[in-house]
């Protein structure tokens, strides 16, 4: 039986070994926390239908009842061999597979670095992951000072479109989440004002123009174009902002309660990074350089040694699972999938 | 008092806390597609009125979103309801009712009945 190991139990990884192991491969997934689901497991709703984290999350782990799972594992060195690939990891575990699975995903910007904004120094400045885990504990959204805020503002593309930040790519999901976000601050105080910040509100994906729409039309929620250079924060705690309103070409001020940065998407470049200790080649954005972005989209370039989702670039889940689903594809393709797909009347004769 | 030619000048920038939202907020109890506006211009950019005079319903209805009551109250009359806006506007506001409803509530601020 030919095998593949997968590094990184997100939501990728778990797809890509639900796939694979169906189609009769011996799988196994390295993980390098106690836990499956990666960021999956931060998240209390998902855009656009806000379907619940959980649901997908359950789904996503029912699919690898036969797939083996190290987890805690920190990979140390992958050698390739004639047949495949060593894979080492601390504690001096060490597995083999014939073909590799990058499926690491991609870091969070620290919105400590956009120190103008006051992240880590004024009392209610949050992000968007920290405002999902407080959805996520399913208690009314307070204020530090215990207040129920009543004046909300998100401002996108924080560390994103940002060359000073590093970043000058768009992370691509944040419009849509803080449209999401909004409509759930609305929905538990109904009475709040709700404002959004962008630059440009990039509504790409399916029902997204909708959930935008909605969140105009029925939550009342307002958005102003426009990018915070700087917060300051008022003495009972709330924060005074200073704006370009662009589409009025005037300067404005207001007070909020609560302001919440939409922290984007950044290439994963910690100790641990696998681009790195694999020696492979970072494309212009800092994220995993794909063989070719059209034709051979999950090819490091080496052969056997496979990658899928946030690893090459910001994606949303339905992005992620279709390049989980399509790799999948691929590595059965490259392995000689000559077996029988289990609960299915199709049957694939060797390629 | 000798006058030396200085003044103090108003404040350009908008201040949100401190303005009224007493129009906009008009305008949305009688004409609610008002909060349709996702600001693209259309309205504007196929205007008559635009043609020879600064008038734009799109930045009107930012105007009244802001609580800029100044700019509403000189700007207000240029509109000639001709209804080009009506028909081009993509988000299905009711463009002329809203720039209707804007001048009866400054008429309504004028008389003090809002």
């Amino acid at each position: 039986m030919k095998s593949v190991a997968i590094i990184g139990g997100g939501v990728a990884g778990l797809e890509a070994a639900s796939r694979l192991s169906r189609h009769g491969f011996a799988v196994t997934i390295i993980e390098k926390t106690d836990k499956l689901g990666g960021r999956l497991n931060q998240w209390h709703a998902l855009f656009p239908a806000r379907r619940p984290a959980k649901q997908l999350l359950e789904k996503l782990n029912s699919g690898i009842n036969n797939v083996n799972v190290v987890y805690n594992a920190i990979v140390s060195k992958i050698e390739k061999n004639d047949d495949g690939f060593a894979i080492q990891m601390d504690r001096n575990r060490m597995i083999t597979a014939n073909a590799v699975l990058l499926t690491t995903g991609f870091d969070i910007f620290d919105a400590s670095r956009k120190e103008e904004y006051g992240y880590g120094i004024y009392d209610n400045v949050i992000t968007s992951v920290e405002l999902e885990k407080a959805f996520k504990t399913g208690k009314p959204l307070k204020t530090v000072q215990g207040k129920v805020p009543r004046r909300i503002g998100f401002i996108h593309c924080v560390g994103s479109r940002d060359e000073k930040a590093g970043n000058l790519h768009c992370s691509k999901v944040c419009c849509v989440t803080a449209v999401k976000q909004a409509i759930e601050v609305k929905e538990m105080n109904p009475e709040a004002e709700v404002f959004l910040f962008y630059m440009d509100l990039r509504m790409f994906g399916r029902h997204y123009e909708e959930l935008y729409r909605e969140a105009q039309q029925k939550y009342g929620i307002q958005f102003i174009r426009a990018r915070l250079s700087e917060a300051f924060e008022n003495p009972d705690g709330s924060l005074q902002i200073r704006i370009e309103d662009t589409l009025l070409a005037k300067p404005l001020k207001m007070t909020l309660d609560l302001l919440v940065l939409m922290v984007g998407i950044q290439p994963y470049k910690k100790p641990d990074d696998m681009i790195n200790l694999l020696g492979l080649t970072r494309d212009t954005d800092g994220f995993l350089l794909q063989e070719d972005q059209y034709i051979l989209p999950f090819s490091t370039g080496k052969s056997g040694l496979y990658c899928a989702g946030g690893i090459t670039g910001p994606k949303s889940i339905e992005e992620t699972l279709t390049e989980a689903r399509a790799v999948a594809a691929e590595i059965s393709t490259f392995l000689g999938d000559s077996v029988s797909y289990s609960g299915s009347e199709l049957v694939v004769i060797g390629l | 008092m000798i006058s030396f030619g200085y003044s103090i000048q108003k404040d350009r920038q908008i201040d949100f806390d401190a303005n009224s939202k007493r129009i906009i907020d008009f305008i949305r109890t009688e004409e609610p597609s008002v909060d349709w506006c996702m600001n693209c211009g259309t309205c504007a950019s196929g205007c008559t009125a635009s043609l020879s005079v600064d008038y734009s319903l799109r930045r009107m209805i930012s105007l009244a979103r802001r609580g800029e009551e100044e700019e509403i109250i000189s700007h207000v009359n240029r509109c000639r309801f001709c209804g080009k806006c009506l028909n081009a506007c993509p988000c299905g506001v009711n463009t002329r009712n809203v720039i209707y409803l804007m001048q009866i509530a400054v008429k309504k601020i004028a008389s003090h009945e809002i």
